[in-house]
């Protein structure tokens, strides 16, 4: 017979652990979109009629910065965590105007591709990096806005450690360690097929 | 603590979960009136409360089951009686019932579309949303012993999402080019081009809308079923003592959260291919004489990714009343689930194979017939799990001494479906009988009886033995077993001849046959289908004023546990309020099946293992 453990944590604690876990569950399932994607990328590249181009540069510079961003970011959490609040706060600005800096880089990218000569209508080689794109780009819009709230939180809340702002701010983490984890592998897939 | 006093005049059950259950402090929390049930709105509306947003999926699924069942009777008086005079559907339909010299006929146009709408709303809004959503909703919490769910914001968003889909998909009807209308799977060119066909301009944008809201919904319930599942269960609760409902939910939900969103990456394209024209799915097409511009896109690409969903989905569908059924028979046969753990392991296998099988759906799209053959294996190994459960089914109910009523009927009902359904998706999974059958009723036949009526079946086996749980009264018997009998004979009449039309070689998906001669002799056949399935559909309505009436007026629950069950969720009071347990969580002793043992009738899963009792299974 199994014996009955009770937790040996809070109730709010189970609930925390719960919702970290929910996070992840959906996490799997924006990745479940990626993963077709990449399917039908991989397939439809297979078929032939397939325009080969260049990814423009500064979708390797975002690369970089988005996982300078991530670095930022746990910086910040780590400094949270030993009341460091004023380098916290600082980070935390950081790693959000990289956020911002790297929007605006995509769009660049963008531009950039249509100067190629690559549109979003054409051939779906590069309709797909639009869409791929434009879709992290988009998860990143969502990410941004989390991190404004924990921006908002930083400084409108008095300075101070709790249970519940570390929870907090340990969802934005994985979720912003999640969108950088997707656009490096989205740069790797197409290094990797071209 | 209690007082000796108070003990006094408490529930045995109560006294049991006041001894060994387990303090979380619930409504120390509270301060000042309870947020989630206070005034109208907050309980009945934006409710927060799993057990009323269960019910909120229910009804919304009604009122969607009957529209789609309308629907079908709709074109069934096409395909039975296509000479006669539709003029008196002239005020419900409009100008979709044509007009000449006083002898009306259905729109083809709207004919397709009502078999697209029918598809799409019984599929995902009936047999998804008000299958998983109300049994998910209801039991998770109340069967784990958990307050409710992991989020309950994020599970009355799921709710309302799915309330908006339906809003725009019921707008959708009310358009003057009419609704969508290339089928539900919603293949370009078909939904990819506005000018394809009247129905693929607003139409198809509003059904594209529609799903997109849909798949948030489910995405949005599903995180929260598989939390609340993994993470929120009481004390003892492993996962070996799940009843199988749970362990059903929960994977279904698993599936749900892996293949929806792969639908919903290809609705995306499609949408880029609809507005913004690119080619993900278009190539080298003529339309009214003029070549397209698109070049390089591939229509099958589409259907991989819906059929990577829609194969999984016919799983979530049936996965949840596969649990009920389970959950329902062995109650009422008050033994043990035969073979609990071989339930599990079938339900996981048979989740894990929906993955390797979609491209059986598309033996006749012209893929390579080697990877066919692929498919082809995998699709026939689903039949070792679910004649596992079958089996199981059939040896929980030999030899007991069976409580005939409209839950347990309706739970045999489902495994006989399930039989006859499942046997031709063995002529269907080799795509060497699937070629020639593929465009024919057999295909109709074989998926409604065994994902559609099944489905429908354990659906109400759950609702008939937990109606008294959701509202505090019984459904009425008779006029349950009523509705039982109606319906199995019913769908029988219905869909057995459609197999037989299918063999011979009567196309589906046409709007009559009068061109060609060698159908005319199953016109007779076709009376008889469209005939039994009026009949069948007004068992329903019987269903449904018993569903309504006995909400205010039917026989009121005395007792918590009417069924003598061992579960959890009839351990609360007759009618629980927000955090289901007044006082501490109940934990788990033992798992959920200990029916008929050492002379007891049943032995509720709150109960310690006695001394000389042997734990049946760990």
């Amino acid at each position: 017979m199994v014996k009955p453990v009770g937790p040996t944590y809070s109730e709010e604690q189970r609930l925390f652990q719960a919702r970290k876990f929910g996070l992840w569950i959906g996490i799997a399932g924006m990745l479940m979109v990626f993963t077709s994607l990449t399917s039908a990328y991989i397939v439809r590249k297979a078929a032939g009629n397939w325009l080969e181009f260049k990814l423009p540069d500064v979708f390797f510079y975002n690369a970089l910065l988005v996982l300078a961003s991530s670095l930022a970011l746990q910086m910040a959490y780590r400094m949270f965590k030993q009341q460091k609040f004023g380098l916290y706060k600082g980070l935390l600005s950081l790693t959000w105007f990289m956020g911002l800096a790297f929007l605006i880089g995509q769009y660049a990218g963008w531009q950039q591709m249509n100067e190629m000569g690559i549109f979003l209508q054409g051939n779906p080689s590069g309709s797909f990096i639009f869409i791929l794109s434009g879709l992290h780009a988009l998860h990143l819009l969502v990410g941004l806005t989390v991190l404004s709230v924990a921006l908002i939180h930083a400084f409108s809340l008095p300075d101070r450690l709790t249970e519940h702002r570390k929870f907090r701010f340990e969802l934005t983490l994985i979720f912003w360690h999640f969108l950088t984890f997707l656009w490096v592998y989205l740069m790797a897939l197409w290094m990797y097929l071209a | 603590m209690a007082t000796t006093t108070q003990e006094v005049s408490k529930h045995p059950v109560d006294l049991l979960i006041e001894e060994y259950g387990y303090d979380d402090h619930f409504h120390e929390h509270e301060h000042g009136g309870d947020k989630y049930q206070s005034g109208f709105i907050q309980k009945y509306i934006f409710s927060q409360d799993h057990k009323m947003i269960a019910r909120q999926f229910l009804i919304t699924g009604m009122i969607w089951g009957i529209l789609g069942g309308l629907m079908s009777l709709i074109f069934r008086l096409q395909l039975g009686f296509p000479e006669e005079s539709m003029a008196w559907l002239k005020p419900l339909l409009g100008k979709w019932i044509i007009i000449n010299d006083g002898v009306g006929t259905l729109d083809p146009e709207f004919y397709y579309a009502l078999v697209t709408i029918h598809g799409t709303v019984i599929v995902f809004f009936v047999l998804t949303a008000g299958l998983s959503g109300t049994f998910s909703n209801l039991l998770i919490p109340l069967q784990v012993g958990a307050r409710d769910m992991a989020s309950p914001f994020l599970n009355m968003l799921s709710y309302w999402f799915f309330f908006l889909a339906s809003v725009v998909m019921f707008f959708s009807l009310f358009l003057s080019t009419g609704p969508f209308a290339g089928g539900w799977v919603a293949y370009p060119p078909l939904s990819a081009l506005p000018q394809a066909s009247s129905g693929s301009g607003a139409g198809m944008t509003l059904w594209l809308i529609s799903l997109v809201f849909f798949v948030v919904s489910v995405l949005l319930g599903g995180i929260n079923y598989i939390t609340t599942v993994l993470n929120l269960r009481t004390k003892g609760m492993n996962m070996w003592r799940l009843p199988l409902t749970i362990w059903s939910f929960f994977i279904t939900a698993i599936i749900g959260l892996l293949s929806f969103p792969v639908v919903a990456a290809g609705f995306f394209l499609l949408m880029f291919d609809r507005m913004l024209g690119t080619s993900f799915y278009l190539n080298e097409i003529f339309i009214n004489g003029q070549a397209l511009d698109r070049v390089g896109g591939s229509p099958v690409l589409y259907q991989h990714l819906f059929w990577f969903l829609g194969h999984p989905e016919v799983y979530i569908i049936i996965l949840p009343a596969m649990g009920i059924v389970s959950e329902v028979m062995s109650t009422h046969a008050r033994k043990p689930i035969f073979g609990y753990k071989a339930m599990v392991y079938s339900i996981a296998s048979i989740a894990f194979l929906s993955f390797l099988v979609w491209a059986h759906h598309m033996y006749v799209a012209g893929i390579n017939p080697f990877i066919a053959n692929f498919f082809i294996v995998f699709t026939l190994i689903i039949a070792v799990p679910s004649a596992i459960k079958v089996f199981n089914w059939i040896t929980t109910i030999y030899g007991s001494s069976y409580r005939f009523n409209a839950a347990s009927l309706f739970a045999v009902g489902f495994v006989s479906m399930f039989i006859s359904g499942g046997l031709t998706g063995i002529f269907l999974g080799n795509a060497v009988l699937d070629i020639p059958l593929h465009d024919t009723y057999f295909v109709v036949a074989h998926f409604h009886v065994v994902m559609g009526v099944a489905a429908f079946f354990g659906m109400f086996a759950g609702i008939y033995h937990w109606y008294p749980k959701m509202y505090g009264r019984f459904l009425d018997e008779s006029l349950g077993k009523l509705h039982f009998w109606g319906t199995l004979i019913g769908a029988y009449a219905v869909f057995m001849p459609m197999h037989y039309i299918g063999m011979a070689g009567v196309p589906r998906r046409y709007y009559k046959f009068d061109s060609f001669d060698a159908f005319s002799q199953f016109a007779g056949v076709n009376k008889f289908i469209t005939i039994a399935a009026i009949i069948t559909f007004v068992f329903q309505l019987i269903f449904v004023i018993n569903f309504f009436y006995s909400i205010w007026k039917g026989r009121k629950m005395k007792t918590r546990n009417p069924w003598g069950s061992t579960t959890l969720e009839w351990t609360t009071p007759i009618h629980a309020g927000h955090g289901n347990w007044p006082g501490k969580l109940p934990a788990v002793q033992r798992w959920a099946y200990d029916y008929s043992k050492n002379g007891r009738d049943f032995i509720p899963q709150i109960e310690p293992v006695g001394e000389d009792e042997k734990d049946d299974f760990h």
